[in-house]
């Protein structure tokens, strides 16, 4: 069979297996939505101020409440997959209307993020990796160890103190000034503007992951038999680094760099509530205090669900870009 | 025991963090000998800046004194960073032991569920937790435990894996040792090695979680902590640095010193483990 249809099975046979993933995080969603101390039921009663038991029993009859568990479920499963993630009473909108209205900020503070950790990550990690022993090096370790154990939020709030209050670079929060009414050009460098320091704040834990994954995966390669045939050849050091070595050690980052999605959504909810960044982080934190749960769940599934399709964009690209691996 | 200390002093930076964290332990348990004032008080002039009107550290916005809430909050934060990582280390060893030590169908059930567990975001899913079960020591403990123990699980089904074939596995089958003794009392112990490294690092990661969920306000509204101090003085940023400030370095010294230690007693006890989670 050639290798381009045997991956175009290997793909389909990925999507299946993220299904199960996928129904089950729905199934544990609905749990904790049953968890929760009281219904919308109660939490419309509440907004109403006041509702008699007799109104109320109808509600929950209109809504389905009153309907065994096993259905209750299967009328959640089949919303959720109509896209149908309930109503937010606060903001008196579709939960899912509202994730879509913040999703697109969130993904520009993802991107940036990425492209800043990872970008910088492969080339600090290559300087590492060549010049071992060096102060670099040393200096790479320790900004690695800081980093690791500084919480985001102060990080953000130092960079505020730091960046905004005392050296007045950037502004200290939001994303754009609103006030201004900037158009075209001037308003993407605003934003632009806006985005440095929340995309440096929750970069940083990553450049440092990466530049050491960098470094350790290169010194590997560099390890290798083929390295030692480049070099009988007498390919020059330049290009067996650049051309040979790197190619192949970047395999591992790319990897770590879809495993680390996750991650990443749940520093973004810190980092966007720091800088009042508005995107679904931000809504995750204004939906606690207004103990909106229902809204909060559909942030919670939603990022879920994009964890399991980034994980397999991820493995799809491997396969591209690494011919050895195994797609039966 | 002796010998275990040779390996581990060889470490200059596992002994440093030992010593950070001796001292903030006992920073914790002489909390009330120093500030017997509760440190939620209001205990003097508001906003007052560090070494200023009598406060080592400055004071908050209500006049609470930003020393005595790190002292106490000291403890908040190593109890429920200790607490989270036994429970998530017990359900980890659960799962784990079961899926490696018979395989087959239990294997792929529980290995299943960990993989659910590991792909969901776990910071947010935190929050859900907590913000679900109202904020409490007892549900930021559950929270983290429940966020935490996939990787537990992973390394102990791995450790299993590899040492239930081993002769002194099947001497004890040929003694007529029941499945749960020969997991427990001989497996196991063989596999504590990594457990305790992988552990004391989830100390330090539990720390930085709890710290997040009371930034966001979702600590027990009665008990002081880091996160707490910071997420309320955030908004004095602009006229009372210090309020955010020192809190903040004392979770990152805390955290250094336990990732320190987690390394050096990874040199100590030469696991598997090479790179931390």
């Amino acid at each position: 069979m050639p290798r381009s249809s045997k991956i175009f099975r290997y793909v389909s046979k990925r999507l299946l297996q993220g299904i199960p993933i996928i129904i089950a995080i729905i199934v544990i969603n609905f749990f904790l939505l049953n968890l929760a101390e009281g219904d919308a039921v109660d939490v419309l009663a509440g907004e109403a101020g006041s509702a008699t038991p007799e109104y109320m029993e109808q509600l929950r009859k209109k809504f389905g409440l009153d309907q065994p568990l096993p259905v209750q479920l299967a009328v959640y499963l089949k919303n959720v997959l109509v896209l149908d993630l309930g109503y937010s009473f606060r903001h008196e909108m579709a939960v899912q209307d509202l994730i879509f209205d913040r999703f697109a900020a969130t993904a520009l503070l993802m991107t940036s993020t990425i492209i800043l950790a990872v970008g910088f990550g492969i080339l600090l990690g290559l300087m590492a990796a060549m010049r071992l022993n060096t102060w670099k090096d040393a200096v790479i370790t320790v900004f690695a160890l800081i980093t690791y154990a500084t919480p985001l939020f102060w990080v953000g709030l130092m960079m505020i103190v730091v960046f905004s209050l005392y050296l007045g670079w950037f502004p200290t929060s939001g994303m754009e000034n609103v006030a201004a009414f900037y158009e075209g050009w001037d308003k993407v460098v605003d934003i632009a503007h806006h985005l440095v320091l929340p995309t440096i704040t929750l970069s940083l834990f990553y450049l440092a992951l990466y530049t050491r994954m960098m470094r350790a995966s290169m010194l590997e390669q560099y390890g290798q038999d083929y390295v030692v045939t480049a070099r009988a050849k007498g390919l020059t050091e330049r290009r067996i680094t650049f051309v040979h070595v790197l190619r192949n050690a970047l395999l591992p980052v790319v990897t770590m760099a879809g495993v680390q999605v996750g991650a990443l959504i749940g520093g973004s909810v810190i980092v966007e509530s720091v800088f009042a960044w508005p995107g679904l982080g931000m809504l995750a934190f204004e939906s606690l205090f207004a103990r909106d749960l229902n809204l909060l769940l559909g942030i919670f599934l939603l990022s879920s669900i994009l964890v399991v399709l980034v994980n397999l964009i991820v493995d799809i690209i491997y396969c591209f870009l690494d011919p050895r691996i195994d797609v039966e | 025991m002796a010998d275990f200390w040779t390996r581990y002093r060889r470490n200059r930076a596992a002994v440093l963090g030992l010593g950070i964290l001796l001292t903030i332990l006992i920073m914790a348990a002489t909390a009330h000998l120093f500030y017997p004032e509760d440190p939620f008080r209001l205990v003097g002039r508001p906003l007052s800046g560090p070494l200023e009107n009598g406060f080592l550290l400055g004071s908050d916005s209500l006049g609470r004194d930003v020393a005595s809430g790190i002292v106490h909050g000291a403890k908040t934060s190593l109890l429920i960073g200790l607490i989270a990582t036994l429970v998530s280390i017990f359900i980890g060893i659960f799962f784990g032991a079961f899926a490696g030590y018979f395989g087959g169908r239990i294997d792929d059930l529980l290995m299943r569920i960990t993989e659910i567990f590991q792909t969901i975001p776990s910071f947010i899913f935190a929050i859900l937790l907590v913000a679900i079960m109202k904020p409490s020591i007892v549900s930021i403990v559950i929270a983290i435990a429940v966020v935490s123990w996939p990787g537990v699980a992973r390394l102990v089904r791995g450790e299993f894996l590899s040492l239930k074939n081993r002769e002194f596995v099947q001497a004890c089958h040929t003694l007529g040792m029941s499945d749960l003794r020969v997991m427990m009392k001989e497996i196991l112990p063989n596999c504590l090695s990594p457990i305790i490294v992988i552990g004391s690092l989830m100390v330090a990661t539990a720390i930085l979680i709890e710290s997040g969920l009371a930034f966001l306000g979702l600590g027990d509204p009665n008990i002081m902590s880091w996160g707490f101090q910071i997420g309320a003085g955030r908004t004095m940023l602009r006229s009372a640095w210090w309020v955010c400030t020192f809190p903040g370095v004392a979770i990152l010294i805390t955290v250094l010193a336990i990732n320190l230690i987690g390394e050096g007693l990874n040199d100590a006890l030469n696991p598997r483990l090479k790179e931390r989670q």
